[in-house]
């Protein structure tokens, strides 16, 4: 199977404009019943306007996986290879250019993945599920590894997450230990909540190491509820908002974090179209003590899907 | 005499509830195996589905929208990925497969 998602960005922070032509393909291929090959990659252009002379291109290309999965049981798959670090959600969910509400990642959600994936292995899977709760589990060893491609840096962790069907509310913890440099312990938490009776989907996550802290939490209403579906014109709109901070306490320019205590509010409008594309946009204003900023963002994206070659339905 | 009265009664009533209702389906006994088979299948199934859409709107649709169009011949393969993806037991991503492809 081939999927993904094409895409075309547009970006202006603080008066300086971006376009963004991208291509986020995915690759699964299952072999027999237990074996599962799966990688993704993302090809950008990055496209700025020069005053007086002509656009400034530069291509961006990045393997965020490449693993192979074995199906052990019920309960466990075991992975090896590139894979996404498992912590906190935001990595591993909300990632793919068409299900983020928002173009931008939140400012500290770099914070834990290690450069959002490792090279090693991973263990993950359903520890129960049923009526009144489903637990999660993932736990991985990433290597050191220099390649331009395959960089990995060495550290160990995991994720453990419990949903609640019945009120739609979900919490997990998340722990990454870094081997090398400042050996530094990360936790982090996630809360989701969905209530079934109002298309209203929260969203948070808060993470802490020794260097700095900080949250996000975003709200999104699906107007479905006082029209007459979602697939109504007004109920594919999407009003969202998040806000976050980060707290520097550390000054460490290899985190990607900001370097000084930064706040930040997005409001964003989204609208859901027919046949799987969306139209993404937001306004966005930054406040820290290096300077204040307006940040407008849209996107126009579209998820495909389809076998890659010719073959009969399961 | 009065057993009389209650038994007449009993069976008035029954005759008039089943004028009302029509024609009665043929009893599941009088059914053949491979009928009642074919039944517990079908209801089976039905339920499988039912517990199928819960799973997919608990575990799926809250990251993203539901696909419009999903190939039958690809179906297999979404469910496997998103088994891996979002932690799913075997049992749920049956039931998920179900309600993708029934």
């Amino acid at each position: 199977m081939v999927t993904g998602s094409i895409a075309f960005l547009h970006g202006t922070t603080r008066g300086q404009t971006s376009y963004l032509p991208a291509f986020m393909p995915l690759a699964v291929v299952p072999i027999k019943h237990r074996l599962l090959f799966e990688t993704r990659g993302v090809f950008v252009e990055i496209i700025t306007p020069r005053a007086g002379q002509s656009y400034k291109t530069q291509l961006g290309r990045n393997l965020n996986y490449l693993q192979l999965d074995y199906l052990a049981n019920p309960h466990m798959t075991i992975i090896a290879g590139k894979f996404l670090t498992p912590f906190g959600t935001y990595n591993e969910r909300l990632s793919p250019l068409w299900i983020g509400n928002f173009q931008d990642v939140p400012m500290i959600a770099g914070q834990g993945l290690n450069g959002s994936a490792g090279v090693g292995g991973e263990i993950k899977g359903s520890l129960f599920s049923n009526k009144t709760v489903a637990a999660d589990y993932a736990a991985f060893y990433g290597a050191n590894v220099h390649s331009t491609q395959f960089s990995s840096t060495h550290a160990s962790g995991g994720r453990i997450s419990f949903y609640f069907p019945a009120s739609g509310f979900e919490v997990g913890a998340s722990y990454d230990h870094m081997f090398r440099g400042t050996h530094q312990n990360i936790v982090g938490t996630h809360v989701w909540w969905e209530p079934h009776n109002v298309p209203l989907k929260y969203r948070s996550e808060y993470t802490h190491a020794t260097n700095a802290q900080g949250y996000w939490f975003e709200v999104g209403y699906r107007l479905a509820r006082s029209t007459a579906g979602e697939n109504t014109w007004l109920g594919r709109v999407q009003p969202l908002f998040r806000m976050q901070q980060t707290f520097r306490m550390h000054p460490d320019g290899t985190d990607g974090l900001p370097g000084v205590n930064t706040q930040r509010v997005d409001f964003g409008l989204d609208y859901n179209l027919p046949h799987d594309a969306r139209i993404i946009t937001s306004y966005s204003r930054q406040f820290a003590s290096t300077g204040n900023g307006n940040i407008w963002k849209t996107e126009l994206v579209y998820r495909f899907a389809f076998p890659a070659w010719p073959g009969r339905a399961k | 005499m009065m057993r009389r009265w209650i038994v007449g009664g009993l069976a008035m009533c029954w005759l008039a509830a089943a004028v009302a209702e029509g024609p009665q389906p043929p009893a599941e006994n009088s059914a053949t195996p491979a009928k009642q088979a074919a039944q517990q299948t079908k209801a089976a199934s039905t339920t499988m589905v039912t517990r199928g859409e819960l799973k997919f709107q608990q575990n799926c649709s809250r990251c993203h929208n539901a696909p419009e169009e999903l190939s039958p011949r690809i179906s297999g393969t979404v469910v496997m990925h998103m088994r891996v993806r979002a932690s799913l037991s075997e049992a749920d991503a049956k039931a998920i497969l179900q309600y993708l492809a029934p």
